[in-house]
């Protein structure tokens, strides 16, 4: 008989404990700093298409908390998208535009175009002010060639011939400033993007592990996960781990576990 | 005692304060490296007052002694005090005329010893500072932050350098660079900065100290190239964007 004291919420962002926050901060109560989650990611054009590039660290503040994760989004079979910022927020964005990109192409019946792509996500970030944390590196090529965007959190967007993000995005742009040059065949845009993203890996403490590179040209894309691992684990003994001569293996017994599974004979179908 | 009464006043008062609280007219990075015969450094010439580019001919490198030359970022202000302290030592230094001449080593342990005493008196020098200098035939590069960080290395950078030169040094420096391939790895560095950091400037001088002595370069520019295709037309097959 007891009545429903709460409501349940609408969905979406709450901001119902902004004015309280604000309070507090007058009152010069510190808030808490955001997790950044430590990136390079760089895209690059060159005479064919576009060759995107990333590491493949997530970091939770000082700890590596995924070694090895896909920063290269897909988002059309001829665009890939690279995500720096807060991982869920990256991962969201992008599916839900991807799947968007779909129904619009079968609405239409034509390839995807980079700018379509575009437009969505800075649709969606700026209507978030910047709360859905989440710095893209946009490339692809469509029927118009091939193009490259950087996207902020808050909206804004750039077309580029060449782009960085994430915390390692200065050592990359470095690498990029000093070499980049227009027509570049495929061979020196890997070793470019390459080049760019071990800059980030060695001089910046938020990337590291390995690079992906993603190239797009006309009909075509080669996805290289982990083209390069420039820190590979070494171990201190050249055959791996062996067990000291103290331990004797005195006796072995395998027991192949048994399945434990019943099997009505002439049961009931699933209920629907 | 009367003046231990006044001064807690004047200390708790933050207007009354007479303590450096944040620098006022800066410079932006020093990039150094060792080369062959001694070390080179390059600086632009620019004195930020704030957001605006306010001096546009600020040397920020300087000869200390026979055998050693300063570079500095930061606060303008505090440089030209720490080159009036250097004065000074090198003075009373020539005064013994021993034959004996301090050398980039004592100076660069000198500027360590005065920075972190301002920063424990909580009175900073608003500075990073770039030591360099040959004195018989060993090289010697150093650098000083204004927390009295202090340590030697092959290659050095400041400010944004830190961030933008430094990947650019560790990927291309070597032992036994000559002269114009030392000089054409600093200009790279410059280029990089002058695009990416709002406080340069396109004015900047590189300056080299061998066993023979200082040579400061005239002021000059560097080339820049804004010709890339995307940039004329960032627009082609997207009509209405930007």
């Amino acid at each position: 008989m007891s009545q429903v004291a709460v409501d349940v919420p609408k969905g979406g962002f709450s901001f119902d404990l902004c004015r309280r926050n604000d309070m507090l901060a007058k009152k010069g109560v510190q808030q808490p700093s955001y997790r950044k989650t430590g990136t390079t990611i760089v895209g690059l054009i060159f005479q064919d298409g576009v060759i995107l590039g990333a590491d493949t660290r997530a970091t939770e503040g000082p700890i590596v908390c995924d070694k090895n994760c896909e920063k290269i989004h897909y988002m059309a079979p001829n665009i890939y998208c690279c995500g720096a910022g807060t991982a869920a927020d990256t991962e969201a964005v992008t599916d839900m535009v991807s799947s968007q990109l779909q129904l619009h192409r079968y609405h239409t019946g034509r390839e995807s175009r980079v700018v379509t792509a575009l437009t969505l996500l800075k649709k969606h970030l700026f209507n978030y002010q910047g709360h859905v944390s989440a710095a893209l590196v946009l490339g692809g090529v469509d029927v118009t060639g091939p193009h490259l965007h950087t996207i902020y959190p808050h909206g804004s967007t750039d077309t580029l011939p060449f782009a960085t993000m994430g915390s390692g995005s200065l050592a990359a742009m470095a690498m990029f400033e000093s070499k980049y040059k227009e027509g570049m065949t495929r061979d020196e845009g890997i070793k470019l993007v390459t080049e760019a993203i071990c800059s980030g890996i060695f001089n910046d403490l938020g990337s590291g592990s390995n690079v992906d590179v993603c190239v797009i040209t006309k009909g075509h894309k080669e996805y290289l996960r982990n083209h390069l691992v420039p820190t590979p684990r070494t171990y201190v003994s050249a055959e791996g781990y062996k067990f000291t001569k103290k331990t004797e293996v005195l006796f072995t017994k395998i027991t192949p576990l048994t399945e434990k599974v019943v099997v009505l004979e002439g049961g009931d179908a699933m209920e629907e | 005692m009367e003046s231990n009464q006044s001064k807690p006043g004047l200390l708790c008062n933050p207007e009354g304060s007479q303590r450096t609280l944040y620098p006022y007219v800066t410079g932006t990075s020093v990039v150094a490296l060792k080369y062959k015969d001694g070390i080179l450094m390059a600086a632009d010439m620019g004195g930020s007052y704030g957001s605006t580019l306010r001096y546009k001919s600020v040397e920020r490198m300087k000869p200390v002694g026979k055998h050693s030359l300063l570079g500095a970022s930061g606060e303008i202000s505090d440089f030209q005090e720490l080159l009036r302290y250097l004065d000074e030592l090198i003075l009373y230094d020539n005064m013994w005329d021993d034959g004996n001449s301090l050398g980039p080593k004592e100076v660069h342990n000198y500027l360590t010893r005065v920075m972190y005493n301002r920063r424990n008196k909580f009175n900073p020098l608003w500075n990073s500072l770039v030591l360099g200098g040959v004195k018989k035939g060993q090289k010697y590069l150093g650098m000083v932050s204004m927390i009295g960080v202090n340590f030697e290395d092959n290659h050095v950078a400041t400010g944004f350098g830190n961030h933008l030169a430094r990947p650019i040094l560790r990927d291309e420096w070597h032992e036994n660079l000559t002269f114009e391939e030392g000089v054409k790895l600093l200009e790279k560095c410059m280029r990089v900065l002058l695009y990416r950091d709002r406080s340069a400037v396109n004015k900047l001088q590189i300056s080299k100290i061998t066993e023979e002595g200082v040579t400061i370069s005239q002021p000059y520019s560097l080339k820049t190239f804004w010709g890339f295709s995307a940039f004329e037309n960032p627009t082609l097959g997207a009509e209405g964007s930007w």
